[in-house]
């Protein structure tokens, strides 16, 4: 069985094990077998859904339309290095959030939703991140980039090296 | 005076506690104390009394009473029992779970293990959203500090009652956090809401006996076991003696204060204080000395009240009175005078196409059409009519009318039709300055390729 996978390593397969006992069911580890795929590749592609669907004992196609339903999962190509969620629900927006999204896709060469070619970053729109008190704000990584401003937008960038690309 | 004036925070006692998020400052706090004393004093129907009598509502939109959702459960059931806890918070504007779960993981865990031990759930699992990591962070090591001091695992404390917590990660979806659309998600399925009748309590997440409460729900548990029915009943709103139908809205509450304020923030308060105080006392007044427009009363999809409804209660009833759906999360957003309607409602309406999840058709379709709409109204070329079609929308779509399963487009609607009530000069007067020739014009028009769900 192991010599037949391609995408999935053995400390993935490992990862997703540990996690059995949780749930008294296989399907149950769908999404935390999707995020631990994804985590490490920055997408899920659809040798990996076969794989995963056959360590959980499921068809493919149900692993396919749970990984669909959530647009959060890459599938024919990553994510940049940097994933970056800029907020534009309400209390972001009133307070610049879309700007900020204008200025930094502006800055980095891309439109909302795009990678640059590099592969550096992504940025996307997203809707609440639930960082209201500090509006408007960025999800990067795990970081929460809060009360942003154009010069905030743009040390960002220049940390993750993409400026004027 | 008020009764805010002598109020004094306990879901909030640990913001700005050094290392207020450790085992040992909430132990220090009186913390985990009420749980141990309680395994050995009180059966589990006693602790669903003890909630059901403090009159605790859920804090996750809905205001269901909580102890009163316990007892659903089927009496002597073999198990297993499972308990959800609600940690998905997307509401815009909300995030008290958040500052609840980072700033005092163990309030939350404690108010978790009660409520195991009263519904009788051997597994919890915190459903939490992806956008959340450090929340993560920190309840993970809130857990591991748990298990540790044996407050978690088998036979905890020698009680004979046994628990495990698990965080599942959430994928960024908004209708995870609808109660069987989490259940769902749970199971490793796209997140589609249920129909219900059979409700959680019978038939749950892997088809076993199901309670899901909210983060904000569990941190109250675990004061009203450390505080007591009677404290937690001196805390806000009582029950209107003319309604038999009001259960009243007892206890603290965490609002979220956040938009055109000085001050955004998650202010703790007794359940019930206004709107216009919250923005004045706690939130240092609109921003740059402007005016307000109208003010979001619990979520976006509550609605909006306006300026001469800032006085109503923040309560479970009060955001009703002013034809708004609910209290919602208590989530407040100020907008301002400079803000324009037809910019609101269309950051409202985007966000509720971007997150129906398809299932039902009027959900579906109205949400994505009323953005159309939106879409076209702002580009110029509105027309009258789109007034009528949009609150016919709002309408239509939902749970009130019948038309779908769940309450997203019941939400999703609200922000309309109070919109287009409340605002209907502003937005008449937009169409006709924006497009001078054509408002009267009632021919079906194609709608503009849409740019900015996705």
């Amino acid at each position: 069985m192991i010599a037949n996978r391609r995408i999935l390593t053995d400390d993935m397969v490992a990862r997703i094990e540990a996690l059995a006992s949780r749930y008294p069911t296989k399907q149950a580890l769908t999404l935390p077998a999707l995020h631990i795929v994804h985590d490490e590749l920055r997408h899920v592609p659809l040798e990996a859904v076969v794989e995963i669907a056959k360590l959980l004992d499921l068809a493919p196609a149900e692993v396919q339309d749970t990984l669909t339903f959530y647009q959060f999962f890459y599938q024919t190509k990553p994510h940049g290095k940097v994933r970056a969620f800029v907020c534009r629900s309400i209390s972001c927006a009133l307070r610049g959030g879309e700007q900020v999204l204008d200025h930094l896709c502006k800055k980095a060469g891309i439109k909302p939703g795009e990678t640059t070619p590099d592969g550096t970053i992504t940025i996307e729109p997203a809707e609440c991140l639930g960082a209201c008190d500090f509006a408007p704000c960025m999800l990067a990584g795990n970081d929460l980039h809060k009360d942003l401003t154009r010069e905030k937008a743009d040390a960002f960038l220049d940390s993750v090296g993409r400026q004027n690309g | 005076m008020k009764p805010s004036d002598t109020f004094q925070p306990v879901l909030l006692e640990a913001a700005g506690i050094q290392d207020g998020f450790s085992i040992k400052s909430y132990r220090s706090r009186g913390g985990y104390a009420p749980l141990e004393k309680l395994l050995v004093e009180k059966k589990p129907a006693e602790v669903v009394d003890l909630v059901k009598s403090s009159g605790l509502r859920g804090r996750g939109g809905a205001g269901f009473m909580t102890g009163l959702k316990w007892t659903f459960l089927p009496k002597d059931h073999p198990g297993p029992i499972y308990l959800c806890v609600n940690a998905d918070e997307s509401e815009p504007g909300t995030f008290n779970n958040r500052i609840l779960m980072e700033e005092d993981p163990h309030q939350v865990l404690e108010g978790i293990i009660i409520s195991a031990y009263a519904t009788r759930a051997s597994t919890a699992y915190i459903y939490l959203r992806y956008e959340y990591p450090k929340s993560w962070d920190a309840l993970q090591k809130a857990i591991d500090e748990a298990y540790e001091a044996g407050l978690l695992g088998d036979n905890i404390q020698g009680s004979g009652f046994s628990l495990d917590i698990y965080l599942h990660r959430g994928a960024a979806a908004y209708i995870c956090g609808e109660e069987t659309g989490l259940i769902e998600s749970l199971e490793g399925k796209r997140a589609w809401p249920r129909i219900k009748p059979p409700f959680p309590a019978i038939e749950g997440v892997f088809r076993k006996p199901t309670v899901v409460n909210n983060i904000e729900t569990m941190a109250c548990v675990a004061q009203i076991a450390r505080r007591g029915i009677e404290w937690f009943r001196s805390i806000g709103i009582p029950a209107d003696p003319d309604n038999p139908r009001d259960p009243g809205s007892y206890g603290p509450k965490l609002y979220c204060l956040s938009g055109h304020v000085e001050k955004p923030g998650c202010y703790e308060a007794p359940l019930g204080i206004t709107a216009r105080e919250l923005i004045n006392r706690f939130g240092g007044g609109v921003w740059k000395g402007r005016r307000v427009k109208a003010v979001i009363p619990g979520g976006i999809s509550m609605g909006l009240m306006t300026e001469d409804e800032l006085d109503t209660p923040l309560d479970f009833t009060g955001p009703g009175t002013v034809g708004c759906l609910g209290l919602g999360t208590a989530a407040v957003v100020v907008i301002d005078d400079t803000v324009s309607i037809v910019d609101f409602l269309h950051n409202s309406c985007r966000f509720f196409a971007h997150e129906s999840c398809g299932q039902c058709t009027p959900c579906r379709e109205g949400t994505n059409w009323s953005l159309r709409m939106l879409e076209r109204i702002r580009a110029g070329k509105g027309r009258l009519r789109d007034l009528d079609l949009l609150a016919e929308i709002g309408d239509t779509m939902g749970m009130m009318p019948g038309s779908t399963i769940c309450g997203l487009a019941d939400g999703a609607a609200w922000p309309i039709k109070n919109s287009i009530t409340k605002f209907r000069d502003e937005f008449e007067n937009y169409i006709k300055q924006t497009n001078p020739t054509g408002y009267m014009e009632t021919d079906p028009v194609p709608a503009l390729p849409i740019v900015t769900t996705h």
